[in-house]
């Protein structure tokens, strides 16, 4: 199937891309790497009368260091996240989960800052970056905030980015050296996660990180698990009984994957399994 | 209609498109690049791989108007067939009798091409897991990754 006919602009600024977004308003739809919307169009689940496409505007990609954050550009692809090097060594748990996300192919055009925006509840890279806590920079026609990982997410689909705004780039604080593994439990390869977890330590363990990914309509932190694990030993026995706690508070969805109960049950097992791995053991 | 600069498998080709025209459609339809094909038309199956500024994408998930000012290479432009050449890993899946009925071979081809520059030594863990993004209904994967096996092998030799 294609989509239905619309016009394409391609701004090479951000000012130029806020503008047709102002002119436009809700007909707009703005395309990053467009591994989400493009399905979206073809199957004609959305219609928009343009589209503005992000993908001329250089300054949104790329990864920098800013003292006590990294900031990834919201048009750095999946591919790059995963592979560079100040992501592996300040934030291991998002170079983890970018490793999972879809496949190979889709990696190459799938963007950072596409992903989060779409939000997508069982998309790979809400929870860590929840986890995290990062910060989403997003820029509008007053100028820029910056907007909490714990505010970002506001719903299914639904982010803390206005009508009128852009994800313009993600600051995440430096968790250099610390352990991480994402845990995704799928039924067919290239799929998206049933559950996932997003597990990331400081020594073993010292502080500890979880994320839970589709186990709601946004991502949750298992803060429970989180308050067991500080200090803990990272032994078997201790670890599974904090992440018993995992599902704790959560109200997952029940699908032809999986009813709720079974999610709370993964999120717990999984959890277990993805701190050990976190922390080496 | 939008106007579109870009090089396929060498050549410059120049064209005004719609907005909503898809990569693989303009391969197919405006250039008759039929090598690429259309599997699931859902970005699943990977059928329609092609590489883009020469990393592997899935053509029926990218419109034509993305491709403006890059670098697109099909399954046509791999090797100079006229010649009666194949690049070295259409080889190997001739070698190994990496296909049976043959349409995801293509997809295949491009993407192993693809997992082979990023990583010319893979274990085989590793040719399953870059290769995930490519269906085939025939093969079971066992000769699809025997071939690429192979093809790293050959490299090396």
């Amino acid at each position: 199937m294609i989509p239905v006919q619309f016009d394409y602009l391609a701004p090479t600024s951000v000012e130029e891309a806020l503008s047709a977004l102002g002119q436009h308003g809700d007909d707009a739809k703005i395309l990053a790497g467009g591994q989400s919307l493009l399905p979206v169009l073809r199957m004609r689940l959305n219609a928009p009368e343009v589209v503005i496409d992000l993908g001329g505007i250089a300054s949104l990609r790329g990864i920098r260091d800013d003292g006590d954050a990294i900031v990834i550009g919201a048009m750095t692809t999946h591919h790059d996240v995963r592979d560079h090097a100040l992501v592996k060594e300040h934030a291991l748990l998002l170079s983890k989960a970018a490793a999972e996300v879809a496949d190979s192919q889709i990696r190459h055009r799938g963007t950072f800052g596409g992903a989060l925006a779409h939000a997508d509840p069982a998309g790979d890279l809400g929870a860590p970056a929840l986890a995290l806590g990062a910060q989403f920079v997003i820029a509008g026609a007053g100028g820029t905030r910056t907007v909490e990982a714990s505010d970002f997410f506001v719903d299914l689909f639904e982010t803390a980015i206005g009508e009128d705004e852009i994800l313009t780039e993600v600051r995440v604080p430096k968790h250099t050296g610390w352990g991480a593994h994402y845990e995704k439990f799928v039924r067919v390869a290239h799929q998206w996660p049933i559950v996932a977890i997003a597990a990331t330590v400081k020594g073993s363990i010292d502080e500890a990180r979880v994320g839970l990914t589709n186990m709601g309509s946004t991502p949750l932190r298992a803060t429970a698990t989180e308050q067991a694990l500080a200090g803990a030993t990272a032994t078997g026995d201790g670890v599974r009984a904090a992440a018993e706690l995992a599902a704790e508070g959560t109200n997952p969805p029940s699908d032809l994957n999986g009813a709720a109960d079974y999610r709370q049950h993964l999120a717990r097992v999984l959890t277990g399994r993805a701190v050990l791995k976190a922390a080496g053991v | 209609m939008t106007k579109i600069e870009l090089t396929v498998d060498g050549a410059a080709v120049s064209d005004d498109v719609e907005p909503r025209m898809l990569l693989v459609q303009y391969l197919r339809e405006k250039l008759g690049k039929t090598g690429t094909v259309i599997g699931c038309d859902t970005s699943n199956c990977g059928a329609c791989t092609v590489h883009l500024d020469g990393t592997s994408v899935k053509s029926c998930n990218v419109l034509a108007v993305q491709a403006n000012g890059r670098t697109v290479t099909t399954i046509e432009g791999l090797a100079d067939t006229a010649e009666g050449e194949l690049h070295p890993v259409q080889e190997s899946f001739r070698e190994c009798h990496g296909l049976q009925c043959g349409f995801c071979t293509p997809g295949m081809i491009m993407q192993a091409v693809d997992l082979l520059g990023e990583n010319p030594n893979p274990t085989e863990e590793e040719v399953r897991l870059g290769m995930e993004g490519n269906l085939c209904r025939c093969t079971g994967y066992h000769n699809i990754v025997k071939s690429v096996l192979h093809a790293a092998e050959g490299a090396k030799a």
